[in-house]
């Protein structure tokens, strides 16, 4: 045995051809002698000191793990293997494991695989030969024990979290009680949590397994026979408190069902009085949360009266100070100025052009070049006065390439509208203009999301996302730029007769 | 108004808190009731006693104190011009819910913050009361975490810490500018200087921690914030460079996002749209990247687009592993610890078991695939003894063959 690294080192791989799936060890030896394998009794099903001392021994006797069976007393014992003494130790020098194996070790032992003593006593062989065993893990019998392992903290942690208590008078004193089902032998394990954080409460805990109680009087910890659920009491006032407190904190506009499940299986709800809950809070959420936008567009206020406290003119005003700074696209690169859009915070009608053009990105207000006059002009006739409009553009930088000195007006693509849409809508929802009108495409493309013809919508209003309504029609460049004079003499004609559909509709919604 | 009972006011102010992000209870120091007059215990990991339908973890009882405020920040359901029901604990029902909570275990402790009410200090008074209850009539032990008020007197805000195990003052929006629209009473000065007040006491409680072991353990689990995602022009390039100021100047526990909900009653100055919680997933796995996988603020935001926005298709480490593909594939069995924490797919605790294990064997795909979740992602970025991932690194349509399918993502996608 003293060459253990030549003739055990490889036990992983003796493990993994012998170790059927009963867990029965090395009943044959493929060349040597029949051996009648020893069978070894642990007291409990989490019994890691029982194990450590037979183990100890086994494994100073030299005793290979193919020649050990393990059970747990009470359960299904092995037909194979007798119950012998364990042969005097080999006489070679004790060793020590690594704490690491310890720890693992512990919790791996509190596992339900009926294989685990078999799997551990199998590694502990094998740190014998090799010190550093523990270290490689990749090795599949370190994976498959980590992950035991792992099992059975994540199984103590959600005891930890789903452990619910209930409060029962007895005899002049509390005590409280729960149910709870592990997958693992963890009862026991486990108490030592429930001391440290309930040391003054009298507390029980019911398993199947095992019955734990607490006693704060003479801070002891005693255990009983198994329980069902039925043992447990049934309810607790408090529940209603904190089924309140579940529904209230939860947040209708988030739902993220599977996020929920994967922390919380359902196998663990029946013992938790919140998750009867689950189900109708679920459903309810979507029609909660267009209520709650619902409600916020019944409350807002008319644009014309801002509500006490509000900060209309205070948002409105920041928020082209912040618009200043853009960045949202490169266009501020070349641009001389952000254009913000201008006009009362309580406007008839909210007007969205496409872009500032040269003069404009000089000046820093929108519609003040050729467009914006025959704007003006077309404004004057049908008897808007501009100053109660709100003057917009769907795009706040201009955009040009140079042609000699010149600064030559080019038209934004559809990723810098939509950049740049955010500013729009911010403007909005705060001035929330009962009637917007989108001068030309890009303007109808900002305020829809859409690449919509302006012939085909100029007739009738849309509405938008915010249930308001918006008229489409043309920009007043593209006016200036039809070169026939019929042509161009008509088409302002109906972009003046648009004029006064609007005019007359927002008389009619104001 | 008829007097309102601790149930409905429980539901009131509870809803009320439910914007806020942070529910950790971790962090703190090591301590049980064993020999104590009360209850309580907190082990350094946090436990998430229940799950809301939101995917959030339940920890602590989080609540406000009270909802109603003298201040009208626009993001904000308990602003002064909100119509929103209004209700008040007092300092003793806050104390009583918490301890029988606590004892029937349902939570870690308790989250509590409040509207402020008549002043900064009168409000900060009550907070502080509450944990000086709990700690000192009822000797209780759990979690506490107080959100103090920014200008409340420092004494006010150093007694919080005594009693708390986590302080933490919200920066409310990324930028100065969206602050000072939607928050128009709240300035970024007066906020970072509170939490500079604080990192100040912090460092001030450990030192006198090491001199004296009598020194009181001042706000154990350090201090935290939280902006709101999506109420501001911001871009998560500004978000993600904010972040990292803020940890680096305020060494700061943690940065919660809350990506911005359609509140009732809100104020006209708000988007109505669902929150992007797409995006508040991804500046989260952002944050991750910076503190545990030691990359830097300015490489996060080189994986951002030209916008400065991150992509919400594919995580942000798979992005800036696209666009740096010159650093790929990387040799499971070769590469330092830093090369190997930025393949895609590989976690911290991944890389540390290959690293453990690499001195024993010369890694294959299925070697890592065993210590992985999944290894379809990262194939095209590692070599093993008997993977190389010939010209797939360089294949222009890269992101198409790893990426996961459209619809998982139009589930949550804002």
């Amino acid at each position: 045995m003293s060459d253990a690294n030549g003739r055990f080192g490889n036990s992983a791989d003796l493990f993994d051809s012998r170790l059927g799936p009963g867990g029965r060890a090395g009943v044959l030896l493929p060349d040597g002698p029949q051996i009648d394998p020893l069978k070894i009794t642990l007291d409990q099903p989490d019994d890691f000191d029982g194990w450590r001392d037979a183990a100890r021994e086994l494994v100073m006797a030299g005793v290979p793990p193919m020649s050990v069976v393990w059970q747990v007393r009470g359960e299904d014992g092995e037909l194979f293997g007798s119950e012998g003494a364990v042969p005097p130790p080999s006489g070679e020098p004790m060793f020590s494991v690594p704490k690491p194996f310890i720890d693992m070790a512990k919790a791996a032992i509190c596992h339900s695989d009926p294989q685990r003593f078999a799997l551990l006593y199998v590694l502990l062989w094998k740190l014998k030969a090799n010190r550093r065993a523990l270290d490689d893990r990749a090795d599949p019998l370190v994976d498959r024990l980590e992950k035991l392992a792992k099992e059975v903290r994540r199984d103590a942690h959600k005891m930890h979290a789903f452990v619910r208590f209930r409060e029962v008078a007895e005899e002049g004193d509390t005590r409280f009680v729960a149910f709870f089902e592990p997958d693992h032998h963890i009862a026991r394990r486990e108490a030592g949590f429930f001391v440290r954080r309930f040391s003054t409460m009298r507390w029980s805990i019911l398993s199947p397994e095992v019955s734990i109680h607490w006693d704060p009087a003479t801070d002891t910890l005693s255990e009983g026979p198994g329980a069902s659920r039925s043992d447990a009491p049934d309810g607790d006032p408090l529940e209603e408190t904190w089924r309140t407190y579940y529904s209230s904190i939860f947040n209708p506009a988030r739902l993220k069902v599977k996020a929920m499940l994967k922390e919380m299986p359902k196998k663990y709800w029946h013992n938790m009085p919140e998750t009867s809950l689950v189900a109708p809070l679920i459903a309810g959420a979507r029609a909660r949360e267009l209520e709650m936008i619902e409600r916020a567009q019944a409350n807002l206020p008319q644009a014309e009266a801002p509500r006490p406290g509000g900060n209309i003119e205070g948002a409105w005003a920041a928020l082209r100070e912040e618009a200043k700074g853009c960045t949202r696209c490169d266009l501020h690169r070349c641009a001389t100025q952000t254009v913000f859009g201008e006009g009362p915070l309580n406007p008839r009608i909210f007007f969205v052009g496409e872009q500032p053009g040269d003069q404009e990105d000089l000046a820093g207000r929108p519609f003040v070049g050729p467009a914006g006059q025959l704007f003006d002009a077309a404004l004057e006739k049908v008897g808007i006065d501009r100053s109660t409009t709100y003057v917009t553009n769907a795009v706040k930088h201009f955009k040009f390439v140079l042609r000699g000195k010149q600064r030559i007006h080019s038209r934004p693509d559809t990723a810098e509208i939509d950049a740049c849409r955010w500013w729009q809508e911010q403007e909005r929802a705060i001035i929330r203009p009962p009637l917007t009108v989108a001068l030309g495409a890009t303007a109808a493309r900002s305020l829809t999301g859409k690449t919509l013809t302006i012939s085909k919508v100029r007739d009738a209003p849309l509405t938008l996302a915010d249930g308001s309504e918006c008229w489409v029609t043309v920009h007043p460049s593209f006016l200036l730029r039809i070169p026939e004079e019929a042509r161009r003499r008509e088409e302002r004609a109906r972009f003046v007769e648009d004029l006064e559909r609007i005019r007359d509709r927002a008389a009619a919604l104001a | 108004m008829a007097q309102l009972d601790t149930r409905e006011k429980l539901a009131i102010l509870a809803d009320a808190a439910k914007y806020d992000a942070s529910c950790a209870s971790s962090g703190t120091s090591k301590r049980n009731s064993v020999g104590g007059k009360g209850i309580g215990s907190t082990e350094g990991m946090g436990i998430c006693h229940a799950y809301a339908p939101d995917g959030r973890c339940i920890s602590l009882l989080k609540i406000l104190l009270t909802n109603s405020c003298i201040f009208d920040c626009h993001y904000c359901i308990n602003r002064k011009s909100s119509n929103v029901r209004r209700a008040r604990f007092t300092a003793q029902e806050v104390v009583n819910l918490t301890l029988a909570f606590y004892k029937r275990n349902y939570i870690e402790g308790l989250f509590l913050s409040s509207g402020i009410i008549a002043s900064s200090n009168y409000t900060m008074e009550q907070l502080v009361e509450v944990a000086r209850s709990l700690r000192e009539d009822h000797d209780f032990r759990g979690y506490i975490h107080l959100k103090t008020i920014p200008d409340a007197d420092p004494e006010l805000v150093r007694l919080a810490g005594l009693y708390a195990d986590r302080i933490s003052i919200n920066v409310e929006l990324p930028t100065a500018k969206g602050l000072q629209r939607l928050a128009p009473e709240k300035s970024e000065p007066q906020i970072e200087g509170a939490m500079l007040g604080m990192k100040g006491a912090i460092e001030d409680g450990r030192d006198a921690r090491k001199k004296y072991k009598s020194a009181p353990n001042f706000a154990p689990a350090g201090q935290s914030t939280q902006m709101i995602i999506g109420a501001d022009a911001a871009t998560d390039a500004d978000i993600v460079g904010k972040a990292s100021t803020l940890y680096d100047r305020f060494s700061l526990r943690r940065v919660y996002y809350s990506a911005f909900s359609p509140i009732p009653d809100a104020s006209a100055v708000l988007p109505l749209q669902r929150p992007p919680l797409m995006r508040e997933h991804r500046l989260y796995q952002s944050d991750w990247l910076m503190r545990f996988y030691g990359f830097k603020s300015e490489e996060v935001v080189s994986a951002a687009d030209d916008g400065g926005m991150l992509p919400l298709d594919i995580d942000p480490k798979l992005a800036w592993a696209l666009k740096y593909r010159e650093y790929f594939p990387v040799d499971v069995n070769k590469a330092s610890r830093e090369q190997l924490l930025r393949v895609p797919g590989l976690g911290t605790k991944a890389v540390q078991r290959i690293l453990r294990s690499r001195r024993f064997r010369n890694f294959t795909l299925d070697d890592v695939a065993r210590l992985t979740v999944s290894i379809a992602k990262m194939r095209p970025f590692i070599i093993t003894s008997d993977w190389r991932p010939t010209l797939l690194t360089d294949k222009a349509d890269l992101k198409r063959w790893i990426k996961p399918e459209k619809h998982q993502l139009e589930l949550f996608a804002a």
